[in-house]
């Protein structure tokens, strides 16, 4: 630990919840980007699963909007070390969207607009635990948050949850992503401090 | 908050944790379209969980870096090459 | 596993806040002392880290503000509203006490007093900080090499070392731009830096003049992109953007 500096708090707030080890708590919503924002218009935003063997199933906007909607109200973790509690969410829950999709994949590489990558298994996308969202307390998302659309998987640190998402490839071996191959852990429970590789 | 970065004067601080010398002067070729240019003129995204260094050309990825605790990480994929200046052998 | 320093690399020092002025209300240079300093070139920077009692730590760049004097280390640091780092410098450190710094950084953005090509220094709000290391590095060293400083900031009473600046320095001369409110009898509008204010300000591009431009990444894109459409040569372009704050 490094030397400290009297009366240095940092912006961190609200003692006393239960927070994942080593996170703080946040009110505010941090932007983090690791490059330019992608601006896609919805119309032209497609959302496409792609199975081991090659299927193509598709979306677009208007047929996102069509299916029905959930409300999640989750936590959310960033691996910087932020937390936020109680974030609601709108947005079509990933079992809706492969429920029709024929797959004995374990593994999923989720792929965003501007050439993001991120990497879990499949089942961690499944039973209500990941969402395509599109609306962010009660507005459209904004594109710093992710906007038109992201991928929320509030179990697993923030990073998973890609922004500006544009598809999912089914694997049946894992494939790291963006952060992935450059250290950061391939699944990523924030209970259990998975922020590297080898933690 | 659109186009948040930085220059990549901004790695030589945490580059220096790895090189004996200031790698932000050394130039760069980027592998996406070839464009070169010192370390120090890439654009660097700060707000994220490394720092991402790219060509302000094309917009690839030419170099990231991603400190943990016990280790730096360092990708320099997206570039061909570094020319490091030294001092005539 | 302890691991010993390796040399040439750098770690982090411990800087002890040793004197404070207010630059303008929202801005204070903060002097600190760090025991062993190799010294530094105009235009680096550093980072500092502070840490919490429990541990939380987080880090930010800071451009030296004046030329390398033996263990002195002085920056400038603008007040961002609810900054993090910024706002414990300017108001929470006392004389005594100590944070973490790590460098000389940066060896691209930087002058020195050998180098002969006319400067033009263009600085948006605190932009300004290591722009005034390399006018002060120049007085410093008695060089003559011709400098000017075109200095963006909203109003007359945001200038950092306003007296200094004023001070005649022959060389460098110094123009501003007032975004917000001008001094009165000022012939200048209120507005952001436009093509007018770097042409009559700066040098023509003719005399391949080495410019450094500062401030918030904003600022810095108008200015590069400025300079680019008067016929400036593109490596001759140095740039050093704070982000999206700054001033
Ligand atoms: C090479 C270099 C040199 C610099 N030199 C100086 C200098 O000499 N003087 C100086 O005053 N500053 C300088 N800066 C800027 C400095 O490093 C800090 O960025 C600045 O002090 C703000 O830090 P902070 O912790 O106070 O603010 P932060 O807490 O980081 O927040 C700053 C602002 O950004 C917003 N913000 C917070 N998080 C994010 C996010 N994830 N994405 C987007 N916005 C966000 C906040 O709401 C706030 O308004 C320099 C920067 C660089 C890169
Ligand atoms: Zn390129």
């Amino acid at each position: 630990m490094g030397i400290v500096s009297p009366g240095f708090h940092g912006r961190r707030r609200g003692a006393g919840v239960k927070l994942p080890p080593g996170q703080y708590l946040t009110e505010d919503f941090p932007v983090l980007s690791a490059g330019p924002t992608p601006r896609i218009r919805p119309e032209d935003w497609e959302f496409t699963v792609t199975t081991e063997t090659g299927q193509e199933h598709r979306w677009s906007w208007r047929e996102l909007l069509d299916l029905p909607g959930e409300t999640p109200t989750v936590d959310i973790h960033c691996v910087t070390k932020w937390s936020k509690l109680g974030t609601s969410w709108e947005g079509v829950s990933l079992d809706t969207l492969l429920a029709d999709v024929d797959t004995a994949a374990d593994y999923a590489l989720v792929h965003s607009y501007g050439g993001y990558t991120t990497n879990l298994p499949l089942e961690d996308l499944l039973d209500g635990q990941a969402w395509i969202a599109y609306r962010f307390d009660g507005e459209d998302l904004a594109p710093e948050h992710g906007g038109p659309a992201r991928l929320l998987v509030p179990h697993l640190y923030f990073w998973k949850s890609a922004k500006w998402v544009r598809g999912i490839r089914l694997m049946d071996e894992d494939e790291p992503g963006f952060w992935e191959t450059a250290g950061y852990h391939d699944y990523g429970d924030p209970w259990r401090e998975q922020r590297y590789q080898g933690d | 908050m659109i186009d948040d970065y930085e220059d990549g004067n901004a790695l030589a601080g945490p580059l220096s944790e790895i090189f004996t010398f200031d790698v932000t002067t050394a130039d760069t070729r980027c592998a996406g379209c070839g464009r070169t240019g010192p370390v120090a003129g890439l654009r660097v995204y700060t707000h994220a969980p490394g720092l991402v260094a790219r060509c302000p050309g094309c917009e690839e990825v030419v170099l990231r870096v991603v400190r943990t605790p016990t280790a730096a990480w360092l990708d320099l994929r997206g570039s061909v090459a570094l020319r490091i200046p030294l001092a005539p052998a | 596993m302890a691991r010993a320093a390796v040399p040439g690399r750098l770690s982090w020092r411990v800087a002890r806040l040793t004197d404070t002025r207010a630059e303008t209300a929202t801005a204070r240079t903060l002097v600190f002392d760090v025991p062993g300093w190799p010294g530094h070139l105009a235009g680096q920077h550093v980072d500092v880290r502070l840490t919490a009692d429990d541990g939380y730590s987080t880090q930010r760049s800071y451009s030296i503000a004046a030329p390398a004097d033996g263990d002195r280390v002085e920056l400038t640091v603008q007040d961002v509203p609810d900054g993090e780092v910024s706002s414990y410098l300017t108001e929470g450190l006392s004389v005594g006490d100590p944070v973490e710094i790590r460098g000389p950084v940066g060896g691209w953005f930087v002058w020195r007093p050998a180098d002969t090509a006319p400067v033009l220094l263009v600085a948006g709000g605190s932009g300004v900080v290591p722009l005034m290391a390399m006018a002060r590095a120049r007085r410093q060293a008695g060089s003559r090499t011709p400098f000017r400083l075109v200095y963006s900031v909203r109003t007359p009473a945001d200038r950092y070392y306003a007296a200094e600046l004023r001070r005649p320095d022959p060389g460098l001369d110094v123009a501003y731009v007032y975004t917000r409110a001008v001094p009165e009898g000022s012939s200048r509008p209120p507005g952001r830096l436009a093509v007018a204010d770097l042409n009559s300000g700066g040098w023509p591009a003719d005399f391949a003049p080495d410019c450094f431009v500062c401030g918030p990444t904003g600022f810095v894109e108008t200015a590069a992109d400025i300079l680019l459409s008067l016929g400036h040569d593109a490596r001759k372009i140095k740039t050093e953007r704070f982000g999206p704050t700054g001033g």
